[in-house]
């Protein structure tokens, strides 16, 4: 086994470095920044964490934003092996993914238009 | 590199799906039993693969991803059912739940 | 790396499906598209186009017998008769919903199109020929019905059942994951014929007619799981817990669809899988079978006597009928797979049409669904009463109604195997239920009706499902013939070619 066989690997490796770096640093150079006495704090949400029952109001927005990201999130698994052999798949392969996308799409249609995209209420 | 040979990791599958079991059984927390009945699922992912790799087909590894997606359904429809109660409760216990006998 | 071939598409075998995945999509779209409407009565005109669609393609295959896609799918008539019974219990659950939901203002397109994915879940199952299509199959219509059991929103009651319907579902389904394991572990293969060379195209019953018995045993202890995952769906004892509760909470005309469809849909799995292709390990698992069978039938029947909700009784009833169907399962032979087959299709349309009666009785937020509500139902609403009795007398198995012939068959077909004690058994029970459906009846017929009779709006369509399944109840009952002889068409299995095995059943 030749070590140029790893070569893309490395090269991937430092590309998504140099784009992680890269992106942060751009973003807290673009971004205005002003220091207020609650972002300081350890939560920087601003709520501090104290000895509450567990009886809680949570926003829910959270709970379905997570639970629409796993469920499109996941569905993508299915591109991965696509991806490899989409070569030698060809046509084949891309109508068929074509029609999973469009299933997809018509999920996300409807998640848009009853508005479980939208933050706030 | 030593080879680990199959027969350890179906015992280990077979480990996690027997805690997974166990664990679904007496817990009362509703979010706790789902956490354990991932992890039955995820024991039979763990098999699926050393079968895999026994026989030496990739069938095995596809077929984990299909469990993967239907896991994430299945936890999205779950979570958000005993979301659902969790808010008009204030309690994900099943021994909360009063309405229905248990 | 080989040269790919895609495989062929052929896509009879799943155009039902297809249909209903599609005009699901639609339905949500376009309902999502148009906004706000007071009336929107295309939303059970869409569902039920494409559900009479989805019939109309599996009755144009009728005959056919081959394998499609891969092995993974059975084109044949075992599946054209299931798909075809499962289309018309989904019409008379959009109708009866449509009442059910305007009524309580809870109309959504979500309804209709879960509805649409659940049928097409169960048809899946009764094409699925790859262990792997079955599984997807089972989650597809158990993820959509735990939605619409939780669909009565203000209602904790219907969410609560919806959670323990969702845990014990998603347990149980866990178990039939690891069966499937297990059977690739022992097969190598998760398709349940496989081709015709063991060794390049494995399957489950190729498997079986070509190595001995010793090598099998992996594969008997898979069985087990298998039977315990699909156990939870036909609600059979010990896997039953959920059903009481489930039923209880789910809106009325769901719970009508989910003894009637994840019943047929489940024993059309459980009767492809043990009755054709696990036949030669029939030793194995007949044990097994029987003892669910026995405690399923008992323990349904007597604590179905001691129910004062309708809901929960009608419940109970359905796990005991769970076991006289798994006495054609036993029999192994094919007067119990025809018989299972008329029994399942006569049984959905009596349940269905006894939860559309009880969804109309039951009023707004279903408050009346006591036993002591049903007290003079007779003189208030003589046709829902008499309706309800019908229904319960084909429940009970009583000449002159199609549920006296399903058994007929079903105990035939187990008495023909020589389990003639198991049939005894199933008799014994039997008279023991007709005693609670007798209790309903006396409560309609002989004692007065408390307190005020309420006005009950009977929607045009719940009345025309009642209409239609009382019909249909009377008609299989005096005439059996053609809807006993389809299934009798239907059993022919897909069968693996000859020279690698035993037919399963005689065609």
């Amino acid at each position: 086994m030749t070590l140029s066989a790893y070569l893309p690997i490395l090269l991937l490796i430092i590309i998504s470095t140099i784009f992680a770096v890269a992106s942060i640093f751009v973003s807290s150079k673009l971004a205005p920044s002003r220091w207020t006495f609650a972002k300081r704090l350890p939560y920087e949400c601003g709520i501090v964490p104290e000895q509450s029952d567990e009886r809680e109001r949570f926003p829910v927005k959270f709970y379905l934003v997570a639970m629409l990201f796993i469920i499109f999130d996941i569905e993508t698994v299915f591109l991965y092996p696509w991806a490899v052999v989409y070569q030698e798949l060809a046509v084949f392969g891309l109508i068929e993914m074509v029609v999973f996308i469009v299933i997809l799409l018509a999920a996300y249609v409807y998640v848009w238009r009853r508005g479980g995209l939208e933050w706030a209420e | 590199m030593t080879e680990v040979a199959p027969g350890y990791y179906l015992a280990l599958a077979g480990l996690m799906f027997s805690i997974g079991v166990i664990g679904a059984l007496v817990r009362r927390n509703a979010i706790v039993i789902f956490m354990f009945i991932e992890l039955m699922l995820n024991a039979v992912n763990l098999m699926f693969v050393t079968f895999s790799r026994i026989r030496g087909s990739v069938d095995g590894q596809i077929l984990v991803f299909f469990v993967l997606v239907v896991a994430a359904a299945e936890a999205v429809v779950g979570l958000a059912i005993i979301l659902v109660i969790v808010r008009r409760r204030s309690s994900a216990n099943v021994d909360d739940v009063s309405l229905l006998r248990w | 790396m080989p040269e790919f071939t895609p495989p062929q598409v052929q896509l009879a075998g799943v155009a039902p499906e297809i249909t209903l995945l599609v005009s699901a999509l639609i339905l949500l779209i376009v309902d999502t598209l148009i906004g706000e409407r007071p009336n929107r009565w295309f939303l059970p005109v869409m569902a039920t186009a494409g559900l009479v669609l989805a019939g109309a393609f599996a009755a144009s295959t009728w005959g056919d017998n081959e394998l499609q896609l891969s092995g993974a799918i059975a084109l044949d008539g075992f599946a054209s008769f299931v798909k075809i019974s499962l289309a018309v219990f989904g019409l008379l659950t959009v109708w009866v919903g449509r009442d059910y939901l305007v009524r309580d203002a809870l109309e959504d397109s979500e309804f209709y199109a879960l509805v649409l994915l659940a049928v097409a879940g169960m048809m899946l199952m009764a094409a699925a020929a790859d262990l792997i299509i079955m599984f997807l199959a089972l989650e597809t219509f158990s993820i959509a019905l735990y939605v619409l059991v939780a669909f009565k929103s203000g209602s904790l009651t219907s969410q609560e059942s919806a959670m323990k319907y969702f845990l014990l579902g998603a347990f149980s389904s866990a178990f039939f994951l690891l069966g499937i394991a297990l059977t690739y572990g022992a097969v190598g293969s998760t398709a349940l014929y496989g081709g015709r060379d063991p060794v390049s195209e494995p399957g489950i019953a190729s498997f079986l007619s070509t190595s001995p018995t010793a090598n099998t045993g992996l594969l008997v202890l898979a069985t087990g799981f298998l039977i315990i995952g699909l156990g939870f769906k036909i609600a059979a004892v010990p896997f039953h817990a959920w059903t009481p509760d489930a039923y209880q909470g789910a809106p009325s005309p769901i719970t009508g669809f989910m003894a009637a469809g994840t019943k047929f849909a489940a024993f059309a799995a459980i009767l492809r899988l043990f009755d054709a292709t696990l036949f030669s390990l029939r030793a194995e698992w007949r044990p097994l079978v029987i003892a669910i069978a026995v405690a399923t039938m008992i323990i349904g029947s007597v604590l179905a006597v001691v129910q004062d909700d309708i809901k929960r009784l009608l419940a109970y009833s359905s796990i005991a009928h769970a076991g006289f169907i798994l006495t054609a399962v036993i029999a192994a032979n094919d007067r119990g797979v025809s018989g299972a087959l008329f029994y399942l299709a006569t049984y959905g349309l009596a349940v269905l049409g006894a939860f559309a009666v009880v969804s109309v009785v039951s009023g707004q937020d279903e408050a009346r669904v006591r036993l002591a509500g049903y007290k003079g139902l007779f003189f208030d609403h003589p046709a829902l009463a008499v309706a309800l009795t019908l229904f319960l007398l084909s429940l009970a198995g009583v000449p002159v109604t199609a549920g006296f012939f399903g058994k007929l068959v079903v105990f035939g077909a187990a008495v023909q195997a020589s389990y003639s004690w198991v049939v005894a058994i199933g008799v014994i029970t039997s008279a023991i239920a007709a005693f609670f459906y007798l209790k309903i009846m006396v409560r309609m017929y002989l004692e007065e009706s408390e307190g005020e009779s309420s006005p009950l709006p009977i929607g045009r369509l719940a009345a025309g499902v009642i209409a239609i399944t009382a019909v249909a109840t009377i008609g299989f009952g005096v005439v059996p013939g053609p809807l006993l002889r389809a299934a009798e068409d239907a059993t022919m299995f897909f069968q693996p070619a000859p020279e690698t095995g035993q037919a399963p059943l005689g065609g």
